[in-house]
């Protein structure tokens, strides 16, 4: 009988990390209660325990929040010299280093993700996002962007709950390395990392009100869009919501920068390394459960390999470890939250309705929390809603081609243009396929990776602005002296 | 399996009438090309697999069990050769309930001292051929060292490519020389033959590429173990060129339906180093390569942490280089 690999549990220690039974607000470098008082609670989506009871902020407390921020930027941040703020910057990244152990199991906790992915993806590269804009701290006159390029004031931030923690160093690293202050709402059902990273703030005694956090769900983030005092606006999140901020701020002087949904097309070539294309593959739609705005999430595969290449995925698949997030051997986790569950269960239904064939690999699911097994549609049209909409979870839809021509059409043809991947062993042919995909980011034989000097964000409905590299400055700087 | 009879279900399995140079490379070459960054980016995920208390006690008994005990020195004596057996077939003398390693690997000339050792144990002999390492001698000599190693009682010949033909584009005389060796591994009547294991020597292939075309190469040519190294090289065995040759042999059985086996060697030294080669056998190849009979550890000193490592879990404490036997 042929033996059987099984690896026992290796969970990762709860233990490293204290969790408060109740969060207040983060303004001006206390923690404080709410105006009115009033609180949510914050759930292991793994688990459906509780893990704490979280402030919600009102519109009062938005002000309270954007008033320190004005506060530290008019006497202390706007007058501080760039090599002062990098030496902030500098610290906060090692204490991000330090603790970066606390911060994975926190955020694996909070947002259901592997604690292999958060331990060996979102906290080193969150620090590698501070450590990257601390070194542009005075050396901004030097980035192309003017000759003496002007931070913006207090800048208003919503993230989502895919990457808490990194869509937070990717918000305020670089808010902070061009001179602006920060009031940032992270999302209600993943708000633990970003209040651990305000007691960082006070650790690396960062000036009170340079960074404000404040918890809270859609009317908070609406109170910081809304609030006069506000001079740019950075959101990242779902479409939908993206629209309704740039319909508020249309008209006012506030600057918006937004980084959106995406439906990515992954290309894979009849000349692809076909293995490696497979980890690919897996990793653009699988990594973070297809929690990912730039996810593959649309597998174009030239049809003369496709059985080939849906053999390989599917066996591929099957060595996938589904379950308890916190396992050091876990690959894919838990879903964020029951709504989002509830989402993915109905663009699935709508796939089997609309005619496409559903694929799983045979997995238990835990009883408990909310789980969604990897799925892969095959035989699916650009008609079909599976094909056409986000659907932010662990789902693939897999169409085919026939020639390079008709791969970027197919790719193209999308309200988005976030990211896309191809794969091939023809350097000439992604250079030409790269030159006309209309997507911010196009990965050539590699997919969801990233890096703080690689600027990122999208075309079309996927939003504007760019975050990370020399471009990403150029969103928290006022370039033209006209402010 | 004869010369002809390997060149005939070549020539069926490539389609063609003659099994030219030119054939061979266009089969060698109509297979997918191996992305390194991806490649070895799959080696280091799989290298962060926590293995803990239960399957690491079964996974290190398992690597024990797939070892094949090597030693490749010109200093290599009859005493030498006999010590190493006796740690063989008694790895932990103060645990009997350690198992055996798999084989006991030397050159040609001390085949019969190994078996003599050995006589009686479930443990094979394995010899080096075809003038080990370089290879660089004529077939007929190339077919001697074998034949020698076979009639001493070798269960297992490792030999090695023609290197210097595989670069020079020579896949038919790469080919012919391993149909041949395949063949002096047989023995008369009922006898077993020897089973096969072709080095690669992958160090010096050089390109992910060329291992993928080698593996294939070997395994058309009638393998029944693709190796890596020598030993002589460096660099011996990686994770990345092992995980291709698993990818090699797991795709040449959904294609003819038979297994070929693998064999790492040298430069696996730790247990954690062994631990990851077999999380890569089973999430790659599958399990049913977790045995000696389709994966084996060409290497010396890899026993000896392994033996450390499982008194640790027995006991509770590490011992020391000093409680576990040199040879």
């Amino acid at each position: 009988m042929t033996p059987k690999f099984e690896y026992a549990p290796a969970p990762e220690s709860r233990s490293v990390v204290d969790i408060a039974s109740s969060y207040g607000l983060f303004i001006g470098g206390d923690f404080v209660d709410p105006t009115d008082g009033k609180s949510f609670k914050t759930v292991n989506p793994a688990t459906e325990e509780k893990l704490a009871d979280v402030s919600e902020a009102s519109a009062a407390d938005v002000d309270k929040a954007v008033r320190a921020a004005r506060r530290a930027y008019d006497r202390t941040w706007s007058r501080m010299s760039g090599a002062e703020r990098g030496k902030y910057l500098y610290r906060i990244a090692r204490l991000l280093q330090e603790r970066a152990r606390e911060f994975a199991v926190l955020e694996t906790l909070d947002n259901g993700k592997p604690i292999k992915e958060s331990r060996d993806v979102d906290v080193p590269t969150a620090a590698a996002h501070f450590f990257y804009h601390a070194g542009w701290a005075d050396k901004l006159e030097y980035a192309g962007l003017g000759p003496a390029p002007k931070s913006l004031g207090v800048v208003g931030q919503v993230i989502p709950w895919n990457f808490p923690l990194l869509m937070l160093a990717w918000k305020i690293a670089p808010a902070l390395a061009t001179g602006n202050t920060v009031v940032l709402k992270p999302a209600e059902t993943t708000p633990l990392t970003a209040l651990l990273f305000a007691e960082v703030c006070r650790q690396a005694d960062l000036p009170p009100g340079v960074v404000n956090i404040v918890t809270g769900a859609g009317p908070t983030g609406q109170a910081i869009v809304d609030h006069p005092g506000v001079d740019k606006i950075a959101f990242t999140g779902s479409t939908d919501v993206g629209k309704a901020i740039a319909r508020a701020v249309a008209g006012t002087r506030k600057r918006v920068t937004l980084e959106l949904g995406g439906k990515a097309a992954n290309i894979v070539f009849d000349d692809a390394a076909i293995d490696q294309a497979v980890e690919g593959i897996v990793n653009g739609i699988f990594f973070n459960q297809g929690h990912v705005c730039c996810a593959g999430s649309r597998l174009l595969v030239q049809e003369s390999i496709a059985d080939d290449v849906v053999h390989r995925l599917q066996r591929r698949l099957r060595t996938l470890r589904v379950g308890d997030p916190m396992d050091k051997n876990t690959d894919v986790g838990a879903i964020n939250s029951a709504a989002q569950l509830a989402r993915i269960t109905e663009l699935t239904d709508a796939g089997v309705a609309e005619g496409a064939q559903r694929w799983s690999p045979d997995v238990e699911l835990p009883k408990r929390g909310y789980w969604f097994a990897p799925t892969v549609f095959t035989g699916v049209s650009q008609t079909h809603r599976i094909a056409r909409e986000e659907i932010f979870g662990p789902v693939l839809s897999v169409l085919t081609f026939r020639t390079p021509d008709e791969a970027v059409a197919k790719a193209n043809n999308t309200p988005y243009g976030l990211s896309a991947g191809i794969w091939s062993e023809k350097g000439s042919r992604i250079l030409a396929i790269a030159d006309k995909l209309r997507a911010g980011v196009v990965w050539a034989n590699t997919f969801n990776r990233f890096d703080p000097t690689s600027p990122f964000g999208g075309y079309k409905e996927s939003g504007y602005g760019r975050e990370g590299g020399r471009q990403g400055l150029a969103a928290y700087l006022d370039t033209e002296g006209t402010h | 399996m004869s010369p002809t009879s390997a060149t005939s279900q070549a020539r069926e399995l490539l389609g063609v009438s003659s099994l030219t140079n030119k054939a061979l490379r266009t089969w060698l070459y109509g297979l997918p090309g191996v992305d390194q960054v991806g490649l070895e980016g799959r080696a280091a995920a799989l290298a962060t697999r926590s293995i803990k208390t239960d399957s690491k006690a079964w996974a290190i008994d398992t690597a024990i069990g797939m070892i094949d005990l090597t030693t490749l020195e010109g200093a290599d004596t009859p005493g030498k050769v006999r010590s190493l057996c006796a740690k063989a077939e008694l790895p932990d003398p103060t645990d009997l309930s350690t198992p055996q390693v798999a084989a006991v690997c030397v050159y040609g000339d001390l085949v019969g001292v190994a078996k003599d050792a050995l006589r009686g144990s479930d443990i094979n002999v394995a010899a080096v051929a075809t003038a080990f390492p370089s290879g660089r001698a004529t077939l007929p000599v190339k077919l001697a060292d074998t034949r020698d190693a076979v009639e001493a009682g070798a269960d297992e010949v490792d030999m090695v490519i023609d290197r210097g033909a595989f670069l020079a584009g020579d896949y038919r005389l790469v080919f012919d020389q391993i149909a041949a060796v395949k063949q002096a591994c047989a023995r008369p009547d009922d006898a077993p033959d020897a089973h096969l294991k072709v080095i690669l020597e992958t160090g010096e292939l050089a390109t992910y590429d060329n291992v993928r075309r080698a593996s294939w190469l070997a395994m058309l040519a009638g393998a029944d173990f693709i190796k890596t190294s020598t030993g002589k090289i460096q660099p011996a065995a990686t994770m990345p060129v092992t995980l291709l040759m698993l990818e090699a042999v797991r795709d040449w059985r959904e294609l003819t339906g038979a297994m070929v086996g693998v064999k790492p060697a040298g430069g696996i030294r730790t247990s954690k180093d062994a631990l990851r080669y077999l999380v890569m056998v089973s999430e790659i190849a599958g399990d049913d390569w977790l045995t000696p009979q389709w994966f084996r550890f060409g290497a010396s000193s890899l026993l000896t942490d392994l033996l450390l490592q499982r008194q640790k879990l027995r006991t509770g404490a590490y011992s020391g280089a000093d409680y576990v036997t040199i040879d």
